[in-house]
């Protein structure tokens, strides 16, 4: 399986998501921003980190990136995409995504482990999961996912909310909602089903030494569901 | 503009200094001149009254391959890997203004980490406060660690690791000390040494401008009431640049054009060029107009002087000027040949085909005052008598749950939950433990590295201070698995010209010195940070200590969260009861007096050593040392981690039960092992002649001291996660 992770300016989590894509048998290939297209791809990653800086609004700038016209094209044509966390941020800037990411709610930047609850897996990405809930790992200062009501009905309407902030048990709750994202939403997917967004970070809990394996069991998911 | 004394003196130059000055050029220097002399010789850049004293630290050793004197210091980790580190003050521009100061601090010193050629693979920070209930130590405390978690954030490098204290000596200057350490192969190291002539000059990175001129001065010098009107001497950091700075650098430098690198830091463009020149006994010529500039009309003066950030000086080998424009031109930084070396040995400034300056270069280096300031010796004082009532009405609970929500004890999670911890994938200890660890990248090894000071030990008595605060840093990284391999320190103190400030600096100096001699713990880089005082008032001398360490096999890495109920506890070390200077005498009893806790050097390295032989064989299922508030203070700490309790065995010691749980003697970790391995562990101590004591047991969910004090662990939580965010909220 090929994969395709985009490098933009500022991108920082590029290395590790490369890491981690081959650790269970893709074979990546990291893609300069400045690049007209995008190579032979079964899945292209938009990493996270600080494109351009974060300036003007997170992930704005990086959507207008030369390559984001042929990721464009591939998510149009029902090429696989996932944006962790800048990447998200850069997906729901480009339009391939609907609604926003704001500032979090405390208005502090959030590190920590998380729990998640998988909501829809009837997606290539979360296809044939064995767990309902997953502990992962959030890094970021914008994560507080935030739509206007129409969207919300649509993308409920049309099971588009891929994961929400829960407990241990999956419970989703306020208590649970670490940067007051709408509903407790931690990332969502197209009408089509073939593009993922979400904040925490998959490729940081890979390793046991790692504080967790969750990351590896997606991961693993996602390359035998490209097969 | 005329040049005289006064004129000298408004630049933080003495009349004696300028004198010489003076006399060395021949003639009166003129602006740009005394400028660039008034750069190189303030404190800060010349170390003019530490240099004395800095010179007996002990910076050699099997491991370490570049001491002082770089950019950072470099260590040996194995396999042609080593990795650069240094610690490195920015309190004045941060007490100014908390996030531009912090942000630039971190900024600082990750550059000069990676203009030796090393990725940054960790932060660490150490940061002091006024007393919480000074009217600015809340804003303070925020805008440093946004600063802080800003630009460490952004650049994509994990902080692991740091300190968090409150003081009322820092109600009128605070402390920012960062750290930084990264990895590099042995034979790419690149140091900042210029060497061949005609070799064309470049600069890269951010354009100049008008923020921070005179950065350094300011550093060096006491704050007044008119602190506000500094502000503009604060450099403003933008880690975007950065980000793409290091990359850029790492970039070019895995090729072979560059010859010698220096980033622009304190004094910019003055300091980058003449240490360039100096190490590599040669001359520089720039041309001033060639130098990006972000403001119109720039002087020469200015753009010597400004402290813009993000910005590096690289002498390259000729003819590959095209490739690293190249380089640079990807990345959208600024790249401009702004000069060549030259035989003069001199620093020759050109703008508007004018020269403006014409400076022999060791006139601003070799020949920089050196002062043997006066110092008062600190002595000794007493131990003091406590009468046993002080005692009676006192219940251990409460003060253990005192110290636990004492704001130098409780937890520091809102500070660390804002610093990302885990990029970069590699860390297996978060902050929050006893050292910051994080593998090295691809490889079984792991470094570990921690921050530590104790200024009211210091300050009680330097000598041992200074002692102490190395073997704090040693026990901890210890205490992870770690071998300690070298150190870095950041001295925060007063005034040099105040007698009282220069004798704690020189008596710490000397204690730190004897303590790393003795442990074979070097110092490989440092930073000096004087005039930390308001009008006549200093702070409570602050060195602080960044210690490295090697874990062969990062699986035998250790965590201090107990593991297994039934296991056993033990205490390594001798335990006397010391409770002068400790958290429970000043915050329960009162009593400011006496002595600290003493030093015994061999007990420390024996102790240490025999620890990480149990470690080796696998014995040790979680450690921490004992230091801030005593036994019982760190066993909470290891039942709140590992959210398991512990029982207590009744001392053998006829000292009374608050010396025993809350005194702080040096030298002593709290470990956990297996009932089945007491025997052998215990074969293990007695053979290296280790003194220990079976402290307790593991068990579910209590600690339990005896029949009359227990509390649950969810009680000690409580204590000590509530207080900083609820202080912060308010």
């Amino acid at each position: 399986m090929n994969s395709s992770v985009i490098t933009f300016p500022g991108s920082n989590c590029d290395r590790d998501m490369d890491v981690a894509l081959k650790k269970f048998g893709f074979k990546n290939k990291m893609v300069w921003h400045d690049d007209n297209e995008l190579p032979k791809s079964d899945l292209v990653v938009l990493p996270g980190g600080f494109s351009y800086g974060d300036y003007l609004r997170c992930g704005s700038m990086a959507s207008k990136s030369k390559i984001m016209q042929s990721v464009i094209n591939f998510a149009k044509g029902g090429g696989k995409v996932m944006g962790i966390c800048n990447g998200f941020q850069i997906l729901v800037e480009s339009g391939l995504l609907p609604g926003v990411l704001l500032r979090n709610k405390y208005l502090e930047f959030i590190c920590k482990n998380v729990h998640v609850k998988i909501n829809n897996k009837k997606n290539f990405f979360f296809k044939d999961f064995n767990k309902d809930t997953l502990k992962f790992h959030i890094a970021h200062n914008e994560g507080s996912y935030f739509c206007s009501n129409e969207q919300l009905k649509e993308i409920r309407d049309n099971n588009q909310i891929a994961l929400f902030y829960s407990d241990a048990d999956g419970n989703i709750d306020e208590k649970n909602n670490p940067n007051g994202s709408v509903e407790n939403i931690a990332g969502i997917l197209n009408k089509e089903m073939n593009i993922l967004g979400m904040m925490p970070h998959p490729e940081r809990m890979i390793d046991p030494a790692l504080s967790g394996e969750d990351g590896s069991i997606f991961f693993k998911n996602l390359i035998n569901n490209l097969k | 503009m005329i040049i005289n004394e006064q004129v000298a003196i408004d630049h933080g130059l003495n009349k004696d200094e300028y004198k010489k000055i003076c006399e060395l050029l021949k003639r009166t220097p003129n602006i740009t001149e005394l400028g660039i002399y008034s750069a190189m010789w303030n404190e800060h850049c010349s170390y003019k009254s530490s240099r004395f004293h800095l010179k007996n630290l002990p910076t050699k050793g099997k491991n370490v391959i570049q001491g002082p004197g770089e950019n950072a210091g470099v260590i040996d980790i194995g396999d042609n890997d080593a990795i650069v580190f240094k610690i490195e003050s920015h309190n004045h521009p941060s007490f100014i203004e908390p996030y531009q100061g912090a942000a630039t601090g971190v900024g600082g010193i990750m550059r000069d980490v990676f203009t030796m050629g090393a990725r940054p693979i960790a932060n660490l920070n150490s940061i002091h406060f006024g007393s919480p209930q000074h009217k600015k130590t809340k804003t303070l405390l925020r805008g440093v660690v946004h600063g802080i978690g800003g630009y460490g954030n952004c650049m994509g490098v994990p902080t692991i690791a740091g300190q968090t204290s409150f003081d009322e000596s820092y109600n009128g200057n605070i402390l920012v000390n960062a750290m930084t350490l990264g990895l590099v192969k042995k034979d790419k190291i690149f140091y900042s040494k210029a060497a061949g002539l005609g070799k064309p000059v470049i600069y890269v990175g951010s354009k100049t401008g008008r923020d921070g001129i005179h950065g350094a001065s300011m550093a060096s010098a006491s704050f007044d009431d008119k602190i506000e009107e500094k502000k503009p001497t604060v450099q403003v950091g933008d880690p975007f640049t950065e980000k793409l700075l290091l990359e850029a650098c790492l970039e070019l430098m895995s090729g072979d054009s560059i010859i010698a690198i220096q980033d622009m830091g304190a004094a910019g463009l003055t300091s980058s060029s003449i240490e360039m020149a100096s190490k590599g006994n040669l001359g520089i010529e720039i041309n001033l107009n060639k130098v990006p500039c972000r403001e119109s009309k720039m002087t020469p003066y200015e753009i010597m002087l400004s402290e813009s950030q993000e910005r590096m000086l690289i002498v390259l080998e000729n003819g590959k000027e095209d490739l690293a424009k190249k380089i640079f031109d990807k990345w959208n930084l600024d790249f401009a040949i702004i000069g060549k070396t030259t035989k003069s040995k001199k620093i020759e400034l050109f703008f508007n085909e004018e020269k403006v300056a014409d400076i022999p270069v060791n006139t601003l280096v070799e020949n920089s005052p050196m002062y043997d300031r006066k110092w008062k010796k600190t002595k000794l004082s007493k131990k003091i008598k406590i009468k046993k009532e002080q005692f009676k009405n006192l219940k251990i609970i409460n003060v253990l749950n005192k110290i636990l929500s004492n704001p130098n004890v409780c937890s520091k999670e809102w500070i660390w939950q804002q610093y990302d911890h885990t990029v970069m994938g590699d860390t297996i200890q978060r902050p929050g433990g006893d050292s910051g660890v994080v593998r090295v990248h691809g490889t079984g090894k792991a470094v570990a590295a921690s921050v530590d000071s104790s200024a009211v030990y210091c300050w009680a008595h330097p000598l041992s201070g200074g002692k102490q605060i190395v073997c704090e840093s040693w026990r901890n990284l210890i205490a992870v698995g770690a071998k300690p391999i070298a150190i870095t320190n950041c001295l925060n103190f007063g005034s040099p010209e105040n007698e009282d400030n220069m004798g704690e600096f020189v008596e710490c100096v000397q204690g730190l010195g004897e303590a790393s001699t003795y442990l074979d713990f070097p110092v490989v880089s440092g930073n000096v940070s004087f005039y930390n005082q308001t009008k006549e008032v200093g702070i409570k001398p602050t060195p602080t200590i960044g210690g490295v360490g090697l874990i062969r096999d990062y699986k035998n890495m250790i965590t201090m969260d107990l593991k297994q109920k039934e296991n056993i506890l033990l205490l390594i070390g001798k335990t006397e009861g010391h409770l002068e200077q400790s958290i429970f005498l000043r915050e329960i009893l009162s009593e400011k007096n006496g002595p600290p806790p003493e030093i015994n050097l061999f007990n420390e390295k024996n102790n240490g050593e025999t620890i990480l032989k149990l470690i080796d064989k696998n014995f040790i299922k979680s450690c921490h040392d004992v230091s801030l508030g005593g036994i019982l203070t760190a066993l909470s700490k290891m039942c709140i981690k590992g959210k398991k309790g512990a029982t207590l065995k009744k001392p053998n010691y006829l000292i009374n039960q608050f010396e025993y749980l809350f005194g702080e003697d040096q030298g002593r970790y709290i470990v956990e092992i297996e009932k089945k391995d007491l025997k052998n562990v215990i074969e293990i101590l007695e053979k290296n002649s280790v003194h220990y004591d079976e402290l307790g047991i593991v068990n579910d969910k209590e600690l339990i001291i005896n029949d009359k004090s227990k509390v649950s662990i969810d009680d000690l939580i409580k204590s000590h996660t509530t207080w900083l965010t609820n202080y912060m909220s308010k």
